[in-house]
């Protein structure tokens, strides 16, 4: 929005302010978005916070917690979900992981969304040869094996936080980039568009002004389940023992610590896996909210309050 | 009380919307016998389809609530009939045919079958029923009927399928046949065409008729009797003839006032200098030619129309001149300078002299976009024309300039009426202070007064500021009383062109001629005249054909 | 039809052979097998002779070149693990996934195209509301533990199903059942979403005024229109579960091509790894032509 410019200079914060308001409002139509934002707001405060003040807590063993069941309080709030196989109090280890789990979805997404949005919109708008170099990439990605690319990376690069992303972002990237040259080739031949050619606009301008703001809704709906699809993949990587390494934890590393004390103590595996659960699904419950939303013709379903069904 | 065939007394129907509740209609009561044509007039948002929804039971329920009246068929409420009762007479004995026939034909199954399952689905043995849909095929006109049975929507031609739906519709000889805006999308001629089959059809099968049309000239053309409707009551209902020449209502009068083609004709000032040279321009796309060698002039203050039916190139030559697609040959000459050879950022320059306004506004505006910055964005690519301070104060004069008001302007275009709309797009052309405005079906896609108003304002515009225009329409009446000369377009080539008054009043090429005599005025007299020269054109076009044979 | 076949054959084939390319030189970058499969106080000079044995002393560029000469008259090499020609090994897993993403997806389309159809017939009442919240889990939960989840209740608990391995249709529910939600999820939403389109289309409504009843308007008018979206998230759901699924073939010790490929990974088996990848490509190649042939049978509009 850098060159469009406001009649006067209070106008942007009183319209930021205003936005802000619209958009809880419109939240706050959609009972089941509202929760799933709480519950997110909360696993984001724990991301933020948990590692910061229960780190100690989390990592302390206690053999005689060792396993122990879960409901109950005695030996404090956070054994109030178990203990696991050390000793640890699962609540406090859930509420530590999810600094990890949420890092490594959120940079992913970000990253493979970022790289993924600039190739798309070149081999959309670009000329044909090179978006068709581009699009023959995205296929070489998508029928690479992600396992056999994480090991590559696990052995090459060594295992770490920021490789594991590396992995999980290149194999997103298709995903960005046909979306984004799909809407591109569409958007580009509608109405609107021609008319800014006709007025002269730069292809810059043409790009970034008319085009990047009608297909932002649709990459931000799917950067939202992709971000749920990521943390899946994390943990399943995280799982099969190729994904993050111990003494860093994840939820998906979690549950795969806690598989081989199925029979006599669920709860270590369960207790994660509810939070991946819980998760993807406010994520899956957010995007379909964004999708009405970002669009501004749909959005007065959600303006006129809580009376919409069907 | 059977008095009628079809009788529908103080209907009311109302929508549960999220934006309230919406009185669709309120207590209409109208008849319909049989042999005889009803017209209901109205524009969009009247509620003029309503009642016919409501007689073939279309009307969902919920959102819909039908909150009084009676439908009478045969003596018979429908409203009080059962669901499955309803069932046996649509198609049987009340069939219906609809504005777009492409997406109201299924497009994954043969026509038909199609045309034979509304005897299939009222009981007529497989046999029977194809053995009725080739009858029909062949009755309404369409060639290779064998053939066309297997055939799918998508292979036929706009007419084709109307022609189709028709046939559907008239598989069980029903008494009465609804016809919502049969002919609106489709070509003049076309049009002629259609509704004249409608005409036979009737004769020969004594149906009644009910025909739901926003357009003066189809009344005039087919209707023995007319209501008009507005805001979901009937205004007023009579004759055609006394409706144009004693309306009492107020509405019925503006819509009179704004049929097309009534006022002073223009005529062309001569010695001027031409701004704009067309020589050999040519397109294909394919192999389909859409423009072969075109030439014109275009001199500075002028107004040109370039009318021609779906196919006839006319748009083509408007993105050809603005560069949005470019030509295969040929010359477009803006004050001397080629127009087609420049580069990308020569062009640039250019651009704010030549501008253009869409068919369609609702999507020719960005709707992520207010109107601001939808109009200011003119000079934010060309920054030498305003300075930033005074873009505020030229907006809201602008807009006013358009007939809108200047506190619109944070609003968004989904927040305007489609007549709005065109004056927000017309702004933004004006915002760059151009020489020629290009206007592509700029007024087609607007309801009747609508289209008047925006008229109106083009031509006070092109007063004011000594803008040229090039007006591109399907229909002669619109440009009768607001272009200075017509080029008229055929199937890529420029059949004919002069000034308006050699066009309308003296056309030399037959297809002009047709053209003409295929427009429908909103005058039951010329009409009359209008069709007993149709007549005696496709007479004389038969006897060639014979003769050519 | 024809030449959109070539082009699309061409293209696949393109994309593959640079993937063969990328595979066959990165998968080295795993590690020597020499050091997984002699013992660790093999010598240095058996663990020579092992990679003289297999080619694996030769330059790089040298071993590619001896890979694409026998790959040309189909031999796919010798898999390291099991001494035996690497497609065999494939082949035979391959078997086994290919049946259980059919009998998956199978079970999938029915019954998601069932439940959209109804859910879609009745939007905004109950069933639709359960069928939405269905689709929602189905689509968040994450396979493996849902696998592990359904092992302590029904394996380890109540004993009715074995926990993992083949043999008895038994063997078969667990891993089809894990297989079946994620897929069902996000059809079942495809599916109501087209319906939808579909029972409001014009069409219908000229159905309704020719007096044809529901359900021929429901199953002959709407259903095949809306099928057309659903059979691509069909296809790329079949693509996905025929590239093996992994977690749930090592959870449930299933011996399919998802298993193969992790193990062939870990352990160094070039050839298997090049293997699979080529044979689950040309399978999904063969499930795309299938899918665009049953849109031409269905749409009368593509075929032209």
């Amino acid at each position: 929005m850098g060159s469009s410019v406001l009649p006067t200079n209070t106008r942007p914060a009183m319209q930021a302010r205003a936005g802000l308001r619209t958009v809880l409002r419109m939240l706050w139509a959609d009972k089941l978005a509202c929760a799933a934002a709480v519950f997110l707001l909360i696993v984001l405060l724990c991301a933020i916070l948990g590692p910061l003040t229960l780190n100690e807590l989390a990592s302390g063993t206690n053999l005689r917690a060792r396993n122990a069941p879960p409901f109950s309080l005695e030996r404090g709030v956070f054994f109030i979900l178990g203990g696991d196989a050390l000793g640890r109090p699962l609540l406090a280890r859930i509420i530590v992981a999810a600094q990890n789990t949420m890092a490594i979805a959120a940079s992913a997404v970000i990253a493979s969304l970022l790289v993924g949005a600039t190739l798309g919109l070149i081999a959309g708008y670009a000329g044909r040869w090179l978006g068709e170099v581009i699009m023959r990439l995205a296929d070489v990605i998508m029928s690479f094996p992600s396992l056999l690319l994480a090991v590559i990376v696990l052995y090459v690069l060594a295992p770490s936080i920021a490789n594991l992303v590396l992995v999980l972002a290149i194999t997103r990237v298709p995903i960005y980039l046909r979306t984004t040259r799909a809407e591109v080739l569409e958007v580009r031949e509608r109405m609107f568009v021609q008319a800014a050619t006709v007025m002269g606009a730069s292809n810059r301008r043409i790009i970034f002004r008319h085009i990047l703001p009608v297909i932002l809704p649709t990459l931000l709906t799917i950067a939202t389940l992709d971000f749920a699809f990521v943390m899946l993949a994390e943990s399943a990587l995280s799982f099969l023992g190729i994904g993050i390494q111990p003494p860093e934890i994840t939820w998906g590393l979690m549950v795969s610590q806690g598989r081989q004390y199925l029979t006599n103590a669920w709860w270590l595996a369960f207790w994660p896996g509810l939070a991946i659960i819980l998760t993807t699904m406010s994520l899956n419950l957010l995007s379909s909210w964004m999708r009405v939303a970002l669009n501004p013709t749909q959005r007065w379903r959600l303006e006129v309050g809580g009376r919409k069904h069907g | 009380m059977a008095d009628h065939l079809l009788e529908v007394r103080n209907l009311s129907v109302r929508f549960h919307t999220t934006g309230g509740v919406v009185n669709a209609v309120n207590g209409i009561s109208w008849h319909l016998d049989r042999g005889e044509t009803l017209g209901i007039l109205g524009e969009s948002g009247s509620g003029k389809s309503v009642s016919a929804a409501a007689i073939m039971n279309l009307i969902d329920r919920p959102p819909g609530e039908i909150t009084s009246g009676q439908i009478l068929f045969d003596g018979q409420d429908l409203l009080q009939a059962s669901e499955e009762e309803r069932r046996r007479l649509n198609g049987k004995r009340i069939s219906m045919i609809f504005q777009d026939p492409l997406s109201h034909l299924n497009p994954v199954y043969p026509v038909g079958w199609q045309i034979a399952e509304t005897a299939l689905a009222h009981g007529v043995a497989k046999a029977e029923a194809y053995a009725r849909a080739l009858d029909l095929i062949e009755r309404v006109g369409i060639p290779d009927p064998k053939g066309a049975m297997r055939k799918y929507p998508h292979q036929f031609s706009g007419g084709q399928r109307q022609r189709l739906m028709i046939a559907m519709a008239l598989v069980q000889k029903p008494d009465i046949l609804i016809a919502d805006e049969p002919t609106t999308a489709l070509d003049v001629t076309v049009q002629a065409d259609v509704l004249s089959l409608l005409e036979e059809l009737q004769e020969e099968t004594g149906m009644g008729l009910l025909l739901i049309t926003h357009d003066l000239g189809v009344v005039a053309e087919a209707c023995d009797r007319a209501v008009v409707m507005e805001g979901g009551r009937i205004v007023e209902s009579g004759t055609p003839r006394g409706l144009y020449h004693n309306a009492q209502h107020p509405y019925t009068r503006k819509l009179l006032a704004a049929a097309p083609g009534r006022g002073e004709m223009r005529e062309p000032e001569s010695g001027r200098t031409p701004i704009l040279q067309v020589r050999g321009l040519r397109k294909s796309y394919g192999g389909f030619e859409a423009l072969k060698a075109v030439d014109f002039d275009l001199h500075a203050g002028e107004t040109l129309a370039i009318v021609g039916e779906s196919g006839s190139g006319k748009s083509t030559i408007a993105r050809l001149i603005l560069r949005l697609e470019e030509a295969d040959a040929g010359s477009v000459k803006w004050k001397g300078e080629d127009v087609l050879t420049k580069s990308r950022r020569q062009m640039g320059g250019l651009r704010r002299q030549l501008q253009m306004v869409f068919q369609d506004p609702t999507q020719s505006l960005n709707p992520h976009m207010s109107v601001y910055d939808i109009i200011s964005e003119a000079w934010v690519i060309h920054p030498d024309i305003l300075p930033k301070a005074q873009w505020p104060t030229r907006v809201a004069e602008l807009l006013e300039q358009v007939g809108l008001k200047p506190e619109h302007t944070q609003r968004y275009p989904h927040q305007f009426s489609g007549g709005q709309r065109q004056r927000i797009a017309i702004a933004r052309a004006l915002a760059l202070e151009p020489d020629l405005i290009i206007c592509d079906e700029a007024v087609s896609a607007l309801d009747v007064s609508i289209q008047a108003q925006v008229i109106a304002l083009l031509g006070e515009l092109r007063d004011r500021l000594g803008i040229a225009f090039i007006f591109i329409a399907h229909d002669l009446p619109v440009v009768r009383d607001f272009a200075d000369r017509v080029l008229v377009m055929q199937r890529g080539r420029v059949v004919e062109q002069g000034s308006v008054r050699q066009i309308f009043e003296s056309p030399h090429e037959p297809y002009t001629q047709r053209l003409l005599a295929a427009g429908l005025d909103a005058d039951p007299d010329v009409q009359a005249e209008r069709r007993a020269a149709r007549r005696q054109l496709a007479r004389a076009i038969g006897q060639m054909a014979d003769i050519v044979q | 039809m024809k030449s959109m076949l070539g082009k699309r054959a061409l293209s696949s084939f393109v994309s593959l052979f640079v993937l063969i390319v990328l595979v066959f030189f990165l998968s080295r970058l795993t590690g020597d097998p020499a050091a997984l499969y002699l013992p660790v106080d093999a010598s240095e000079e058996m663990r020579h002779n092992f990679r003289e044995i297999h080619g694996l002393n030769d330059p790089l560029m040298v071993q590619f070149g001896r890979y694409m000469a026998d790959l040309a008259r189909l031999d796919f090499g010798d898999s390291l693990r099991k001494a035996r020609p690497a497609l065999d090994v494939v082949l035979e897993a391959f078997i086994w996934t290919l049946w259980l993403a059919l009998v998956t997806m199978a079970l999938v389309a029915v019954a998601a195209i069932v439940v959209g159809s109804i859910a879609a017939f009745h939007v905004g009442r109950p069933f639709d509301r359960f069928a939405s919240v269905l689709s929602l889990i189905g689509a968040s939960a994450p396979d493996f533990w849902v696998a592990i989840v359904g092992i302590v209740i029904f394996a380890v608990n109540l004993g009715w199903l074995p926990t993992s391995g083949t043999g008895t249709v038994w063997h078969w529910i667990l891993p089809i059942a894990v297989l079946f939600i994620r897929p069902f999820g996000l059809i079942l939403q495809v599916v109501r979403g087209a319906m939808i389109t579909a029972l409001g289309s014009a069409y219908v409504k000229t159905a309704r005024a020719k007096g044809v009843r529901n359900r021929p308007i429901i199953f002959v008018h709407t259903l095949r229109n809306a099928m057309l979206p659903v059979i691509t998230v069909i296809g790329d759901q079949a693509a996905a579960l025929l590239n093996g699924a992994v977690v749930v073939e090592t959870i449930f010790g299933f011996p399919g091509v998802g298993k193969l490929m992790i193990d062939s990974i870990l352990q160094r088996d070039f050839n298997v790894i090049l293997a699979s990848i080529m044979v689950t490509a040309i399978a999904i190649f063969i499930m795309n032509i299938l899918i665009d042939i049953a849109y031409a049978l269905l749409d009368p509009r593509i075929r032209a």
